[in-house]
This record gives C-alpha cells, sequence and structure tokens, in this order.
C-alpha cells in the first residue's frame, strides 16, 4: 500500500530544505562541524571544488567508505555527488542510501551527450543549471530540486548572481506571454513544453531551486537570497575560510534572517578571512559549462 | 479567521501559509520576537529539526516561545515541528532541547533515510474517508503520556496526536490539498 520515490516525496524532501544551508564536507569531523552549526544537509565528498580546481585531473564520485563515515557521523541528510550521465555511480550512491544525488558538473562529466534518467532512482535528484531551459531539461529527466550553478570552488558570486537573474528572469518573462506563445518559447528553451506551460502559469519552478558556487559570506548568502533562492548550497567557502564553524553559523543565520540587515552585520563580524577565492578564469577552467 | 504564525527559520513554511490562506486564515511568517507577539497561533513546520532548534536560539525565539506555550497558544507541528513539540526526542543530537509542549517521545527518521519515505493513505479518526500521508524522513511516535489523544493512525500506530491546544503530525498534510487536520488546529482556536 506504500508507495516509494513518488515525485512528492523526491521533491518534498527539497522542500523541507528550504530556508536551508547544505555545506559540502570532505571527512566526519567537517561534517560534525557543518551539522553543530545548523546546516540543514551536507555534500559528502572528497575534495571541495577549490581543491578539485587546484589539483586538476578526473574528479569522480567520492569513496563509498568516506561517503558511510560521513552517515554515521551526522543525523542530518547526506547528500553525495555522481558525475553528469554516470547512471553506475547513481546506482552505487543510491545502494549506500544517499538521501539526494547531485548529478554534478563539479566532477568530470561522464557522458558528453546525455544526463542520467533520474525517473529510474528512488533515491531524488538535484541538479545545476545556469538557465530557465537547462533546469526544466534536467527536471524533464527526473531531477527533484535544481540549483544554479554559479562558478565552484571560485569563492566569486558573480556567476551564482548570473544564473540566478538568467532563471528568475526567464520565469517572470514566461508568465507574461500569450499562451499561443509557449509553444515557439519552449522550442527556443530547448524544454518540454508542458513544464514550460507550468511555470508560465505558476510563475515558479516546479521544484526547489538553491544557489550555488561561489557564496563565501553570509551576504552573498542573503543576495541569493533576496534573488529569489530557496536556500543556499556553500562549498569550499566554509571549510577554505579562517573560522569554519563560525562562518558556518553566521552563514545559516543570514540566510534564515535575510532580509534583516542588521542581523547580516552582526553575523558578519569578525568572521575572519574568507576564502581568497579566484577571478578570470580561462574558458577552459569554468565548470558551469558542464551539462547539455 | 484567525491570525496564524508559521515558523519561517527554515523548512516547509511556504506551504502551510497556502494552506491557512485558502482556509482564510491570516498566515504570517514568524522569524522574530516580534513576530511571535503578533500571532494567536503558530505552525512549526517540517524542515531539519537541528536547524530549527539552533535557529530558535540565535534568533531569540526559545524563551518567547516558551513563554506563549505555556499561556496555552494553540500550536501545530508537523515533521520536525513535531521533534520540536515533543518532550524528547531518541536519535536527537545531544545539543538538541525539543519545547516539551506535548507528552510525546518522538524518534527521529524512525523509517530511516530518504530511500524509506514513503506515501500511504492515514486513517484520521472519527471519520471515514482516509487522508493522504506524505512522510519524508519521518519521526515515529514512539511513546505518549496520558490524556494525549490519538488523531491519525497508520496501520495502526498512531502518526498525528493532539492534547489541549497543541496537534503534532509526523507527516506532511501541508503538501497535499487535504486539509482536515489545519482545519481541525483552526478550530482550536474557536
Amino acid at each position: 500500500m506504500a508507495e516509494f520515490g513518488t515525485m512528492r516525496i523526491k521533491s518534498g524532501l527539497a522542500e523541507m530544505f528550504k530556508g536551508g544551508v547544505i555545506m559540502d564536507v570532505v571527512n566526519a569531523e567537517q561534517a560534525k562541524v557543518a551539522e553543530d552549526a545548523g546546516a540543514c544537509a551536507v555534500m559528502a565528498l572528497e575534495r571541495v571544488p577549490a581543491d578539485i580546481r587546484a589539483d586538476g585531473g578526473v574528479a569522480r564520485m567520492s569513496d563509498p567508505e568516506m561517503i558511510n563515515g560521513i552517515q554515521a557521523a551526522v543525523t542530518i541528510p547526506v547528500m553525495a555527488k555522481a558525475r553528469i550521465g554516470h547512471f553506475v555511480e547513481a546506482q552505487v550512491l543510491q545502494a549506500l542510501e544517499v538521501d539526494y544525488i547531485d548529478e554534478s558538473e563539479v566532477l568530470s562529466p561522464a557522458d558528453e551527450a546525455h544526463h542520467i534518467d533520474k525517473w529510474k532512482f528512488d533515491v531524488p535528484f538535484v541538479c545545476g543549471a545556469t538557465n530557465l531551459g537547462e533546469a526544466l531539461r534536467r527536471i524533464g529527466e527526473g531531477a527533484a530540486m535544481i540549483r544554479s550553478k554559479g562558478e565552484a570552488g571560485t569563492g566569486n558570486v558573480i556567476e551564482a548572481t548570473r544564473h540566478m537573474r538568467a532563471i528568475s528572469g526567464a520565469i517572470r518573462q514566461l508568465a507574461a506571454l500569450d499562451p499561443d506563445e509557449l509553444y515557439t518559447r519552449a522550442k527556443e528553451l530547448g524544454a518540454p513544453l508542458p513544464l514550460v506551460q507550468w511555470v508560465a502559469e505558476h510563475g515558479r519552478l516546479p521544484v526547489v531551486l538553491f544557489t550555488a558556487g561561489g557564496l563565501a559570506t553570509p551576504a552573498d548568502a542573503a543576495m541569493m537570497m533576496q534573488l529569489g533562492a530557496d536556500g543556499v548550497f556553500v562549498g569550499s567557502g566554509i571549510f577554505k575560510s579562517g573560522d569554519p564553524s563560525k562562518r558556518a553559523r553566521a552563514i545559516v543565520q543570514a540566510t534564515t534572517h535575510f532580509r534583516d540587515a542588521k542581523v547580516i552585520a552582526d553575523v558578519s563580524r569578525n568572521l575572519g578571512e574568507a576564502m581568497v577565492g579566484r577571478t578570470n578564469l580561462a574558458p577552459e577552467e569554468l565548470l558551469a559549462t558542464r551539462g547539455w | 479567521m484567525a491570525r496564524i504564525g508559521v515558523l519561517a527559520l527554515q523548512g516547509a513554511f511556504r506551504e502551510h501559509c497556502a494552506v491557512l490562506r485558502r482556509l482564510n486564515h491570516e498566515a504570517t511568517e514568524v522569524r522574530t520576537p516580534a513576530e511571535l507577539a503578533g500571532v494567536e497561533a503558530l505552525v512549526i513546520p517540517g524542515g531539519e529539526s537541528t536547524t530549527i532548534d539552533k535557529l530558535l536560539d540565535s534568533s531569540a525565539l526559545r524563551a518567547p516561545l516558551l513563554e506563549r506555550l505555556a499561556a496555552g497558544m494553540p500550536a501545530f507541528g508537523t515533521c520536525a515541528g513535531l521533534i520540536v513539540l515533543s518532550a524528547s526526542a531518541v536519535d536527537a543530537t545531544p545539543d538538541q532541547r525539543p519545547l516539551a509542549a506535548i507528552d510525546v517521545v518522538a524518534q527521529r527518521n524512525g523509517y530511516g533515510r530518504q530511500v524509506a519515505s514513503f506515501e500511504a493513505p492515514v486513517r484520521l479518526l472519527g471519520d471515514e474517508r482516509a487522508m493522504p500521508g506524505v512522510f519524508i524522513r519521518a519521526p515515529r511516535i514512539v511513546a505518549v503520556g496520558p490524556g494525549v489523544e490519538v488523531v491519525a493512525t497508520l496501520q495502526g500506530e498512531a502518526v498525528a496526536v493532539a492534547s489541549g491546544t497543541i496537534m503534532v503530525a509526523t507527516f506532511h498534510p501541508e503538501l497535499t490539498e487535504d486539509d482536515r487536520l489545519h482545519r481541525r488546529f483552526a478550530a482550536l482556536l474557536a
């Protein structure tokens, strides 16, 4: 009588993440720091994006032993990343009973044309998007949550801003179109027509939209919330900073009280060094262009 | 029509606001002590109970909320909201402090991880028609004190209970079109 892995169950878990901060962690100790700071979930991965950039080479799914270690260390949901199109990594992550799979451009893509058919899984997926068409293609493939991509591992929020504005702007534009015009718009977006019609009618994505990629400060998180994000992912920004625990707490509070500049000012005091960050990336260094 | 607050620190607060507005109540998001002071009743939504617990402290809401609950303010907690209102929680983090507004012992993630999350019809006591139950990393009610009344069951096990002006459910009525539990809660204000 009970039904498992329905879209309502998958997207429903993302609804429970809203207003929260999902933090990248590379071991059990960091996972505990994140949980103690009030993270609503953690993303288990072997290297944070800043280190993946620095090290180069192929980035893959994390060691199951390490993922299990993090699952054992915390009580909050644990997410993990699979490479774009690598459906067997996703099968492995489902077998490990991770709570969410991130089909992520931060890892090296495994398929240059196809993403994972996410409808085949009971575990929900979150996918990155830089614009509305990409977001709706992922939802069409079964993603139950979207995150704007930003540019992971840079500590620079500009790409996250670009992608949030692109997605929200395109949604507002759709809502203003005549129903007759949605067919051509769906073609232009490269997105499934029924999803385009749904967004035009409701003025939002049919699933939760988080922001990721380059957030490093409480003000960055609050800005993304004011731009319409339902919550934020923070990767390298926490554990590449001077005082991860304090910064993590501050970002959690700024995400909840995102319209209260006084709170954001208070929590931003004496946070220590932010991650150094990167600007002016060469085109081949961009991660956001991965995914199709 | 009542002015009902929805605790908006983290989680599915928008959905609760939408249901309450559909029922013609004035629903407001509560993030500060001043906002709490302005409502007649409070819904505590699903989300991450450890996150909500910490934000109660950092938002200076714990003391005023305990005061209002002690003074009889009606409250409705779903999923994580049940854990927050419970007397104690099994598998809670060591620093987690439930508000003890209702004599219920909750078990966090009572069915397991997300792969064990499910939908199943729930039996509402005193109502022939089943209610859709959405259980997402849901807690289980493992013990209740005297005077706690069962409101809904799943295969004989209590999944929603009430005592005085407090009602809690392990599942998510706010994610479905069925607003019977919200109506029951609103009736507590009358």
